[in-house]
């Protein structure tokens, strides 16, 4: 089911844009590549939407990981500032030390990740660490780092020139030459991962128990923020920080699959995706012939969805 | 028979800065609490003396006592143009949006009860924002529609934040995450807006996100001084039920307090002395965060600390502004970059106290 819907959204991002072509032609470009214009629209599309396919399982499975590790329903990459972190550290690296080729700078967003991951992790480790105090760390520290970004683009009119596309999270700019670059960080960050769900699963019945139980915590909890800090930020360094994604899937895929790690990380990954290349699309249809970056479809479908569950009575206990 | 009591029991030792009650001979008393009045008095005298030593700074410096004179009527006509008519203005602009964003601050703070929930974390910031880039962007209005633009767009996104958090009451978490969820939607709106635009509105957009003080008249000056007259006494009546709120709404409903009329009274002062702040200067970063934390270490005292929050965000508003000038010469950068910088070092900081402390 989940599969099936995957392939209707990838199929839908390939065919849909400001360029319509008849299903044929996408056959066409597709199957049977013969360099034609409908041809290169297809190639471009095909590697937005692998791009799409690979940053939206990344930042699905690492909002899982998240809340898992800090036992928190309301953990996600982008509203902890991890992806702030990375875009902060990306942008010191482009417009400071001249970095321009994605692979040198997504080591900067590694870094900044990490960074902010760390943090993260001190707070939401604490025993007291509330969602509510989590979250308002997270959106306290995305505020300074933004304050950085805003200083760094006044100052350097070609920063805010490039930067103010890239910050708002798109994947417009995808090609294949990105895509390759970021696909062995990702995949090495997504094994990590499906190889963390059963200690996570220890790690959900307390410290205690899971320690009785045989469970290596501080390697879980390093692994699980390393994987965490890999997707995050390859993911970010490929299209700029997108938020909430990472927050609602899981949250999705917990009310049908309960609270085993083994299955909503999969799920998670698989679906991910879904939501990332349906906003996608939907930018690309809102607006036509221009696009709403899915950065910011994701954030305007998320936020009513983080108000809604914020609202609910009971929320969702880990 | 009563049995003697002895022994250090016997004399409740009282902890703590002195009190003073100033008592009427109606029955009314208002207490004083003398640390607190001592850190007011001093802050203003910071917030003054940054004042005229912040009119003397600039492409054409004019001395301490020239600036006094000047001020008090009595300096050379050309001194009087530059003091009275460009800087005046623009000190006065940033006194009174420090202090509203200070005030602000003190009561989303204590309403949300937590150090790290201020008006421009919470999306009152981002909203104002929101309108003044819609005005600048889409519509590509004049300084004063921008102005007015920031002042819908932070009313509105204050009302949303209220009505969606409100669920048989308000609580404070529940204020705290929809403000974050409305902070989010409303980031997305404006990074969007900010792509629309071209090079030179983006620039002028971005400065104006960033906070600044630079080319402000009595313009500015007059609506908000309106404002703080009306808003400001409204706040600090209710300061001692919003101090009993703090204990909780049961508690305090018992003491006496309507809790939702208060809070809601409060609140709303709060959301319009930010956005009219913002509107005036832009959303300076951090201020509302620091301000009240800063002016509660100073004085000790329990509760939201209202007064000295207002003066403290007048002084440090000023202080920066003139610190800004000095490091990066005139105008070259918008004052809320300094303030931003501050304000991420401050919040490290008070993340990492406040773990220790085990309130995070």
């Amino acid at each position: 089911m989940a599969l099936v819907l995957l392939v209707a959204v990838a199929a839908a991002s390939i065919a849909i844009g400001a360029k319509p072509l008849s299903l044929g032609q996408v056959w066409h470009g597709v199957f049977q590549d013969s360099g034609t214009f409908s041809d290169v629209v297809v190639g471009e599309r095909l590697s937005r939407t692998g791009l799409g396919l690979l940053a939206g399982a990344s930042l699905g499975l690492a909002g899982a990981v998240l809340q898992a590790l800090t036992r928190n329903p309301l953990a996600d990459p982008g509203l902890l500032g991890i992806n702030a972190g990375a875009s902060a550290a990306v942008v010191t690296a482009i417009t400071f030390l001249g970095v321009n080729s994605l692979t040198g700078y997504v080591w900067f967003a590694f870094a900044g990740a990490a960074a902010v991951g760390v943090l993260v992790y001190a707070l939401g480790g604490s025993r007291s660490a509330t969602p509510v105090r989590l979250a308002l760390a997270g959106t306290a520290l995305t505020a300074a780092l933004s304050g950085y970004l805003q200083a760094v683009m006044i100052v350097d009119d070609a920063a805010l020139g490039k930067m103010r596309f890239w910050t708002v999270g798109s994947l417009a700019y995808a090609n294949n030459d990105i895509l390759l670059q970021v696909l062995p960080f990702l995949a090495l960050g997504m094994l990590l991962t499906l190889f963390l769900a059963r200690p996570l699963n220890a790690l959900a019945m307390g410290d205690d128990t899971a320690r009785a139980l045989g469970a290596r915590l501080t390697r879980t909890r390093a692994l699980s923020l390393g994987a965490a800090t890999l997707l995050c930020g390859a993911a970010t360094a490929a299209c700029g920080p997108i938020a909430f994604v990472g927050l609602m899937v899981p949250h999705v895929v917990r009310s049908f699959t309960g609270p085993d790690q083994r299955w909503i990380l999969p799920y998670s990954a698989l679906l991910s995706p879904v939501l990332l290349l349906g906003a996608d699309v939907l930018g690309r249809l809102l607006v036509r012939p221009a696009e709403l970056q899915v950065g910011i479809v994701t954030a305007i479908i998320g936020g009513p969805v983080f108000i809604l569950l914020v609202r609910r009575q009971r929320m969702a206990q880990l | 028979m009563k049995t003697p009591r002895n022994g250090p029991a016997a004399r409740p030792v009282r902890k703590g800065p002195p009190v003073k009650s100033l008592r009427t001979r109606g029955g009314l008393s208002v207490r004083v609490e003398a640390r607190s009045a001592l850190v007011v008095l001093l802050l203003l005298l910071a917030a003054l003396a940054a004042s005229v030593v912040l009119i003397g700074t600039g492409d054409y410096p004019i001395g301490f006592a020239d600036v006094v004179r000047t001020l008090l009527g009595e300096g050379n006509p050309g001194q009087e143009f530059i003091v009275n008519d460009l800087r005046l203005p623009r000190v006065l602009v940033a006194l009174l949006v420090g202090a509203a964003l200070g005030l602000g601050g003190a009561v989303f703070q204590s309403v949300s009860r937590n150090p790290l929930g201020s008006p421009d974390i919470l999306g009152l910031g981002q909203g104002s924002t929101a309108g003044a880039l819609f005005t600048i962007v889409v519509l590509g209005g004049s300084a004063t529609q921008v102005t007015l633009g920031a002042l819908a767009g932070g009313l509105l996104t204050g009302a949303a934040i209220y009505l969606l958090a409100w669920k048989r009451g308000v609580h404070g978490y529940r204020f705290v995450l929809v403000g974050i969820g409305a902070a989010a939607i409303v980031t997305a709106v404006n990074g969007y807006l900010l792509t629309k635009a071209d090079l030179v509105d983006a620039a002028r957009a971005l400065v104006w996100m960033t906070g600044s003080l630079t080319g402000r008249d009595w313009d500015q000056v007059w609506p908000l001084l309106a404002l703080c007259a009306v808003l400001v006494p409204l706040a600090l009546v209710n300061a001692r039920p919003l101090r009993m709120l703090e204990m909780g709404d049961d508690a305090a409903g018992a003491l006496g307090v309507r809790v939702e009329r208060t809070r809601l009274l409060l609140m709303l002062s709060a959301v319009v002395l930010t956005a009219a702040a913002t509107a005036a200067a832009g959303p300076v970063g951090f201020l509302a965060l620091t301000a009240p934390q800063l002016a509660k270490r100073l004085t000790k005292a329990p509760g939201p600390n209202l007064v000295p929050a207002m003066a403290m965000g007048a002084t440090l508003l000023v202080v920066a502004d003139w610190s800004s000038q000095r490091i990066f010469g005139a105008d070259q950068l918008p004052v809320g970059v300094l303030t931003g910088v501050l304000g991420g070092a401050y919040l490290l900081w008070l993340l990492v106290t406040e773990r220790r402390a085990g309130r995070i």
